[in-house]
């Protein structure tokens, strides 16, 4: 007879408890790290590389450091969130609306699946040309690119969160005498807020990875621009920092989504 | 001046007081039905054809049937959430044309707003009719009165099935309805749950003066709540018996002899009216 203990214990990790996250994000990163390390190292002592040594972590982060003492991390990231912003804004405005009305409304649906879709595909990169020509402002060139890779992912949760509303939610509102108006602000927001939110957090991540290449364009502010400018004057510890200040400002929006969709989710999984 | 009172055994002394409080007495409904047939589509065959029949204020009637007899559609059209395509249902004299917070349908889920509390959910009907100034008051009365006054805080999916469909019940009558529609409000709970629902509905309901209709395909349920049974036949869906349930209060709970005996005889009415030919039989089990 064999009893529990006669079973050999597999190999295992010590158990972490409640530090668990915490010591897992940190081992993520020190791996990032350690090969961002690695791959300095290797250029350094490459000779035909060795120009772009400045790229590792040191001299990056020498320079991070600098940028944020003198607050010029600020100065460079304020006009890009300022346009990553207004650009969402325009894009909430927008999808939240119409991804309402093609979700409660079949047949707008049928109509505009097929131009919706296409247009979709399109990179918003591809209209740069457009949006030159038609803004009078850089600015506004790259507001309109942000909002035009921003209004699709929110617009397409939006409508389908609209679709999952139970029909009866509408029904009990409707007997008790509910106006479109209280329908709307009452039962349909409510009900679908985690969806929008959930919209905006993928059109976040878009927006960002395509504010960089839009502030290509005429401005002179902004990260997308600071990193044109450090290739320009080959100060490829600037550009190293801002890559980095990119990837930290991403992630750090990325977690406020996160918290509001955790707010506003009424869906009890314990239940 | 009448108080209310449903449950003498709560354990927790804030759920009892609230209920304690005096509810006025409302004015129930008189229903007619006049002349009403209706199909779904203009191709399809009739559903419900030349109904006619009336339900006097504070009456307590089912629609017995089964599924698929066109006794739903009916209640729909009783709450205004349907018209009929021919016919009318007139309500106190009026032909009704649209939803009323006056007479409000449960439905078989409870359908409570999960973002919401439970007292949020119970003030939804005040708040649509823009009558937000009588929430601090009634809010708690309502739920005193279906034995939840302690859960107004709680979040509506903390709760069991059956608590849901009291806060569904204290949702419709928060607005002082005077008629309440029930579409097998009850047919997904234990059974437990379910007969305590029905003798607090019939019970609220008399206390009240509501008039009240449920829809059932349950003959015990009818025995149980109803005053007055309407057996409904299907294909198109009509009158076919309109019985009356002679009941003393306490006989209504079941077990008695009296009971036993209603039991049987709309039992038998159902059978013939509901043609259960198509039914198997234990007979026809036993074959196989």
């Amino acid at each position: 007879m064999s009893t529990l203990a006669d079973i050999p214990m597999r190999f295992s990790l010590p158990g972490l408890g409640r530090a668990r996250g915490v010591v897992n994000a940190a081992l993520g990163i020190g791996i990032l790290l350690a090969l961002w390390w690695g791959g300095g190292w290797v250029v350094a002592n490459n000779d035909d590389l060795f120009a772009f040594a400045d790229f590792a972590p040191a001299p990056t982060l020498t320079r991070l450091w600098e940028m944020i003492v003198t607050g010029e991390v600020v100065s460079m990231s304020g006009p890009s969130l300022m346009r990553v912003g207004l650009g969402l804004l325009y894009a909430a405005a927008i999808g939240v609306p119409v991804g309402i009305t093609i979700g409660r409304m079949k047949r707008v649906n049928e109509v505009a699946n097929m131009p919706f879709q296409f247009l979709r595909m399109i990179s918003p990169l591809a209209w740069m040309p457009i949006a030159v020509m038609a803004f009078k402002t850089w600015d506004g060139a790259i507001i309109f690119l942000i909002t035009m890779a921003a209004v699709w992912p929110i617009l397409f949760s939006t409508a389908g969160g609209v679709r999952r509303i139970d029909p009866a939610w509408l029904k009990v509102a409707r007997n008790l005498g509910a106006n479109p108006i209280h329908m709307l602000f009452v039962v349909i927001l409510p009900a679908i807020a985690v969806d929008v939110l959930s919209g905006i957090r993928l059109a976040l991540g878009v927006a960002w990875v395509v504010l960089v290449p839009a502030e290509y364009l005429g401005v002179t502010s902004g990260l997308g621009y600071a990193i044109n400018d450090a290739r320009d004057t080959l100060d490829y510890a600037q550009l190293g920092a801002v890559v980095v200040v990119i990837g930290v400002i991403g992630f750090m929006l990325d977690w406020l989504c996160m918290m509001a969709i955790k707010k506003f989710n009424w869906l009890r999984e314990d239940h | 001046m009448i108080v209310t009172r449903l449950n003498e055994t709560a354990a927790d002394p804030a759920a009892i007081a609230p209920a304690e409080r005096i509810v006025k007495p409302i004015r129930g409904s008189h229903v007619a039905i006049r002349a009403l047939s209706h199909a779904y589509r203009r191709s399809d065959g009739l559903v419900l054809k030349d109904m006619d029949f009336e339900i006097q204020q504070g009456e307590v009637v089912a629609l017995l049937g089964r599924s698929g007899c066109g006794k739903s559609t009916l209640l729909h059209m009783m709450a205004g959430l349907t018209l009929p395509s021919q016919g009318e249902v007139v309500i106190n004299g009026n032909t009704l044309r649209a939803p009323s917070p006056k007479w409000v349908m449960m439905f078989q889920a409870p359908s409570l707003y999960p973002w919401m509390t439970v007292a949020q959910n119970a003030a939804l009907g005040l708040r649509f009719s823009r009558r937000s100034d009588e929430i601090a008051q009634r809010v708690p009365e309502v739920l005193g009165l279906v034995d939840l006054a302690s859960f107004a805080d709680r979040n509506a999916q903390e709760l069991s099935g059956g608590q849901q469909q009291r806060v569904a019940l204290a949702r419709s009558l928060a607005p002082s309805p005077e008629m309440l529609l029930l579409d097998e409000p009850f047919s997904a709970l234990d059974a437990f749950t379910r007969r305590a629902l029905q003798k607090d509905v019939r019970k609220i309901a008399k206390t009240l003066g509501l008039t009240l209709v449920i829809v059932t395909h349950d003959v015990g349920e009818a025995v149980r709540m109803a005053d007055r049974v309407l057996v409904l036949e299907a294909n198109p869906g009509r009158i076919a018996e309109d019985t009356q349930i002679a009941l003393t209060e306490d006989e209504r709970s079941g077990g008695s002899e009296p009971f036993q005996n209603e039991h049987s005889r709309l039992m038998g009415i159902y059978s013939d009216v509901a043609d259960m030919s198509d039914v198997p039989t234990e007979n026809d089990f036993a074959q196989l």
